[in-house]
């Protein structure tokens, strides 16, 4: 093998090692702001890492170092998704962090390098690759919840996020080991060629072993029942890195638990159907209800997030070409609004201090309109209702659903977004019928500025240019199916 | 005979010392009941015909992870009986978790069936050469993308922990090796003449 075999490879290669540059200038570094320094870094190694991902061949399924990567379309459209993702977080991070006083260069490795493990993990081609995949960007990620170590409320966050983590990662080792014992191999390819044999369904430890890895992964993507963890950990964590949270790696497991679905357990289709299906429902729902209690910011986005999830699986359920589409356009727009909103939430301080209830909003379209119009949009937005992006993200879900005659789940995705209206408008309320409060802090942050308004003008004009990125997705869908 | 006794021996130890390790009262104790599980589990091993791993077993969590939790447990002041308080609220939940996963396992165990697996892979040592040498032969070419990705999540761990522990404090004096490595006669010495029947000042 020599080093022209990696190409497929060159994009996280050259993360990885941008990243330990960043690091070993980081600690050499003695004055100036340093952390703002690497995140730009680590911005430009963002983009390097992207260059070599549009280079890389993007039509033919190639496998490399004894199968454990894979590259092919699909990879391709997520790994996009995911460095676009980390870079608007590390954006919107930058001023934040020197804000609330926990400016550390070390953040933006670990952006990096969880960015990195999510890559890994996306393009897993057996197991052992995808293991340890996970590892590498949850246990970044656990030290990211908990980097304002003076705050017990991010130390809490850092610590259930941990817990609950390194529990899942118990379950997704316990089933990986039933997977081997009950099929003799670790290899997606292997494991898909007996799955999709007659004698898989009388094999019960095959099945176990699939529900386990992927009741671990739903721990990842916080569908309920697995997201007790969620609202607290998002309380808990600095915004921007809840942001990060909701956004990316939330993208890059849907995107594990699709690969997995549609290779090696594609012959076990209606067993898992149901798994996702009752996953789907039970998000909708308990994101919308238990939303509308919510006081703050943070934790109605969290559960704004489960309702999204459960949304997301309804496109799993299918189990079809059209439905695992609709899922990575849904999570490709998700992903923007998501992160628009929370650059709101953070532009939301008073005399130095983060305010995160949302009757901090109160008044916010007098005193600050373009915050206020750009907020309204993404509620619209993420509530589902036309033109904006949001309401496509939905019909190509409830399309997907009806073509696969799930009618009884597109009415529960239905009712459940109605329900969750109700908690998106009382925000747009809040900023434009209640009486003004004391003005914001000012902010001098271009690059959040910048990302708020990107994300702004994507779910405002999507309806004029859906084509490129629907295009991308179902040849991405088409690439795995 | 012996080998089966030898099971039995290690096994009976192995479920008795876990008990107690959750079931101990005292911290120090858990965790040498602790020491004495892996030490038993590494004897399973060795019967198994693994004794890369069983040696592995032995030097890492024995000799390395259960010691620093004794030195965790030691050296801080932890009131355990406190933070085992409303434990108990837990056990019936615990219990019923528990006895369905034992359920489960046995449910697997009594399907398990070696003629149905697909075996593909899995090789199992030959004869002639030890099982260590055949880890050493495919860790750094057929698993090399495990073996580096590891690598990296040791360099994530390694940051975390310096990220969320490490505080530079103001009020220590730090030994500066190059400076005292520096320093030459002349900043540290002065001659002076002293004239008989004076002092120096």
């Amino acid at each position: 093998m020599n080093l022209n075999d990696l190409a497929p490879l060159y994009a996280e290669l050259s993360l990885a090692v941008l990243s330990m540059i960043l690091l070993v200038y980081g600690v050499l570094q003695k004055k100036g702001e340093i952390a703002r320094k690497v995140a730009y870094g680590g911005c430009f190694a963002l983009i390097i890492a992207g260059m070599f991902l549009y280079a890389s061949p993007h039509d033919q399924d190639v496998r490399l170092l004894n199968g454990m990567f894979v590259h092919d379309g699909f990879g391709v459209f997520v790994k996009t998704l995911i460095l676009i993702g980390t870079g608007a977080a590390l954006m919107m991070s930058i001023q934040y962090m020197y804000d609330e006083g926990f400016a550390r260069f070390e953040y933006v490795v670990l952006f990096l390098l969880s960015a990195l493990g999510m890559m890994l993990m996306v393009s897993a081609g057996n197991l052992l690759g995808l293991y340890m995949g996970l590892e590498l960007q949850s246990l970044s990620l656990y030290v990211l919840a908990a980097i304002r170590r003076d705050s017990i409320k991010s130390a809490e966050a850092g610590m259930k996020y941990f817990v609950l983590g390194a529990l899942s990662s118990g379950m997704l080792l316990f089933g990986i080991s039933l997977i081997y014992g009950f099929t003799g191999s670790i290899d997606f390819v292997a494991i898909g060629e007996y799955a999709a044999s007659e004698n898989a369904l009388s094999n019960a430890g095959l099945l176990f072993g699939m529900v386990f890895v992927i009741a671990a992964l739903a721990f990842k993507i916080s569908a309920v029942p697995f997201h007790m963890w969620t609202p607290d950990v998002y309380e808990g964590a600095p915004t921007s890195v809840s942001a990060y949270f909701a956004m990316v790696p939330k993208l890059a497991a849907v995107a594990l638990i699709i690969r997995l679905l549609m290779g090696p357990f594609d012959g076990l289709a209606e067993q898992w159907q149901q798994i996702m299906w009752l996953m789907a429902a039970a998000s909708i729902l308990w994101g919308g209800f238990a939303g509308i209690a919510q006081t703050s910011i943070k934790r109605m986005l969290a559960y704004s997030s489960i309702a999204n999830i459960g949304f997301a699986l309804i496109g799993l359920a299918c189990a079809d070409e059209q439905g695992i589409g609709a899922t990575l356009v849904y999570m490709a727009l998700y992903m923007v609004m998501t992160a628009g909103a929370f650059c709101v939430v953070l532009y939301i301080r008073r005399d130095g201090l983060a305010a995160e209830r949302i009757e901090d909003l109160a008044g916010l379209s007098q005193t600050n309109r373009y915050l206020a119009y750009v907020m309204a949009f993404f509620m619209f937005s993420m509530s589902g209702i036309p033109p904006l992006a949001g309401f496509f993200g939905k019909l190509v879900i409830l399309q997907a659903a009806v073509a696969a005659d799930l009618y009884v789940l597109a009415v529960i995705g239905v009712v459940g977004s109605v329900v969750a209206c109700f908690y998106y408008l009382r925000v747009i309320k809040v900023m434009f019928f209640d009486e003004a409060e004391q003005a914001l802090d000012k902010s001098e942050s271009k690059a959040r500025h910048f990302v708020v308004t990107l994300c702004a003008l994507i779910v405002l004009l999507f309806i004029v240019k859906p084509e490129p990125l629907i295009n991308f997705a179902m040849h991405a869908a088409q690439m795995i199916s | 005979m012996i080998a089966a006794s030898a099971f039995y021996l290690f096994s009976a130890i192995l479920l008795m010392s876990a008990i107690r390790v959750i079931t101990a009262s005292n911290a120090v104790h858990s965790v040498l009941f602790l020491i004495l599980c892996f030490f038993n589990a590494g004897g399973l091993f060795v019967l198994l015909g693994a004794e890369y791993v069983a040696m592995t077993l032995v030097i890492v969590y024995v000799g390395a992870v259960a010691v620093l939790f004794l030195f965790v447990v030691m050296m801080l002041d932890i009131n355990f009986e406190k933070l085992r308080e409303g434990s108990r609220s837990y056990i019936g939940m615990g219990i019923v978790l528990g006895l369905v996963m034992l359920a489960e396992l046995i449910t697997l165990y009594a399907v398990w069936d070696e003629n149905a697996i697909g075996a593909t892979g899995g090789t199992a040592a030959t004869g002639a050469s030890s099982n260590t040498e055949i880890i050493g032969s495919v860790l750094y070419t057929d698993y090399i993308y495990a073996f580096q990705l590891s690598g990296l999540i040791l360099l994530v761990a390694m940051i975390g922990a310096i990220v969320l522990t490490h505080r530079r404090r103001s009020d220590v004096r730090r030994q500066k090796v190059a400076k005292q490595v520096g320093v030459t006669r002349d900043d540290a010495m002065e001659i002076k003449k002293v004239e008989i029947g004076e002092g120096l000042i």
